[in-house]
């Protein structure tokens, strides 16, 4: 008996040190993608670079202004459409979570959320840029919103679900009518979920570039005409990556690396929301 | 006649198929206290959930007959303007976790857009948590989180939320039921003090409560209003043998 302890113990060790282990060089590639990016990115990273557009070949400089704003502009118009849509369409799905509708649409959402990026931005390019006669911010903007919607949806939803009845009972008893209890008590005191959903599908979506690719393409110059091409970070990373030029390749690293921040900073921030207004219930 | 403030007829409720309360008669003055005590499952919950139109809220129920507030059946009135009218206490205390102690016993206003001024707002603060005997207690911490209290201090800072409604009737659904008993005791104690200003239906598990606290009691069973009667009469006479097998213990 004495012995087969031991190695009943043994084998507990084991199985100790082999998840420490795997928990440990899962953080591996993550380290090593983001030191070589950050070593590759960050000299080119300068004022310079983040208040100019691409230099024609052969010049010296450029950068990529252009493609900051129109991640900006994509990412806000995607926002103001996504996010309203997914929020009242999670509340529904907390609400209602035994019809059939709630069903069906979870079930999309889902299928959703698992489309490949390029579909999505294939079936924008023959609804909003063949009809419309042109590639254009706005059909890179609803690309990316639907994109958003599934993450804005299932967290406001989880979100929600997780709030008590007896918080609704409280407003209800109150007389206060259904929408207001909705607006007033339950999305306030799920804020910091949903909030980070929000900030968490918008770190999914500023690095996509296949849905823009056939919707947004790109713009070498400075526009803020959303009815036109558009730069974005993604796309520029692209064009710059495999163009022949070295000094390209640099700059593509460049906007590699300010991606990644803006990425890393997104999700830190969410993180440090989400503690500063969890409520206690 | 003119005393009575809450009348059920025929008062019938359903889960689906589940007859929960049976054709329930009863007449409320104004001002008692009223206790409503039962075993589990007897309807009394969902008949104090009828009072104020809470029951129909849960998908698959239904109710049936009148409840006459101030003579007007509640199911003829707007459903958000009857819970807006009657004041309403839970198991739990669930004060508003996102609201702070004063923003929670003014919720009742702010969250239905009332404008209300900041002088007439601390007014209403400092009575609604003076009668619900915890204003010495908060008084220095009204912007702190409810939550941040203790559960018997939330309670009465929901008591203080349906107070500030100025309701003429407040129900209470098992009170004192999540609370410890130094926390019972101070919310029944509130009891005595509420009844000068209003009509309290409250239901509970607890016999004694319900001997020590209310000037009537109503005995459900399976359902049905088996006995209502002054509650010293009840504990000590009771005409109906299934209240008396109630009260001596024989079931609960």
């Amino acid at each position: 008996m004495d012995q087969r302890i031991g190695i009943r113990n043994t084998k507990s060790v084991l199985f100790k040190g082999l998840i420490i282990f795997f928990a440990f060089v899962i953080t591996i590639p993550l380290i090593i993608v983001l030191l070589y990016i950050i070593k590759q990115g960050i000299t080119q990273v300068n004022w310079h670079f983040l208040t100019h557009v691409p230099a024609p070949p052969g010049e010296k400089g450029g950068g990529i202004a252009n493609a900051l704003m129109g991640s900006l502009i994509m990412v806000v118009m995607a926002s103001i459409v996504a996010v309203p849509i997914g929020m009242l369409a999670g509340i529904y799905l907390s609400e209602n979570p035994r019809t059939k509708l709630a069903y069906y649409s979870g079930l999309c959402v889902d299928i959703l959320q698992g489309v490949p990026s390029i579909v999505v931005g294939i079936v924008m390019y023959f609804w909003l840029v063949k009809p419309f006669g042109g590639f254009s911010a706005i059909a890179g903007s609803v690309a990316l919103a639907i994109m958003m919607l599934p993450i804005i949806i299932r967290s406001t939803e989880q979100t929600l679900k997780l709030l008590p009845d007896s918080l609704k009972e409280a407003a209800l008893s109150l007389g206060v009518p259904y929408h207001r209890v909705i607006l007033k008590v339950l999305v306030p005191c799920g804020f910091a979920g949903i909030l980070s959903g929000i900030t968490l599908s918008i770190a999914r979506i500023i690095g996509e570039t296949a849905p823009l690719l056939f919707t947004a393409l790109g713009n070498n110059y400075f526009s803020t005409n959303i009815t036109g091409q558009m730069e974005s970070l993604p796309h520029v990373i692209f064009t710059y990556a495999t163009s022949p030029y070295d000094d390209w390749h640099d700059l593509a690293w460049g906007a590699s690396f300010i991606l990644l921040l803006f990425v890393l900073t997104l999700n830190i921030v969410t993180k440090l929301l989400t503690r500063k207004w969890k409520i206690q219930l | 006649m003119e005393n009575t403030i809450v009348k059920a007829e025929n008062y019938n409720s359903y889960f689906g198929d589940n007859h929960v309360v049976k054709d329930v008669n009863i007449s409320i003055n104004k001002n008692e206290v009223i206790a409503v005590m039962g075993p589990s499952g007897c309807g009394k919950t969902t008949f104090l959930r009828g009072i104020n139109r809470m029951h129909e809220l849960i998908p698959g129920a239904t109710s049936k007959g009148k409840i006459l507030l101030d003579g007007e059946n509640v199911y003829d009135m707007n459903a958000i303007y009857v819970r807006y009218k009657i004041g309403m206490v839970f198991q739990r205390p669930n004060p508003f976790p996102n609201l702070s102690i004063y923003e929670n016993v003014v919720a009742g206003y702010m969250l239905n857009g009332l404008k209300v001024s900041k002088a007439d707002k601390d007014v209403i603060v400092e009575r609604s948590l003076t009668s619900a005997a915890l204003w010495k207690e908060v008084k220095d911490s009204l912007h702190k989180k409810g939550t941040f209290l203790s559960g018997g201090q939330q309670q009465r800072l929901c008591i203080a939320r349906a107070i500030a409604m100025q309701p003429e009737l407040i129900l209470f659904d098992e009170p004192t039921s999540a609370l410890d008993p130094i926390s019972t005791s101070s919310v029944e104690a509130l009891f005595h003090e509420l009844k000068a200003n209003y009509t309290l239906i409250i239901v509970t598990h607890n016999m004694q409560q319900a001997a020590r606290v209310s000037d009537r009691t109503a005995f459900f069973y399976m359902g049905e209003l088996v006995e209502f009667d002054d509650t010293k009469q009840m504990f000590t006479n009771p005409h109906d043998q299934r209240t008396q097998n109630y009260i001596t213990g024989r079931f609960s």
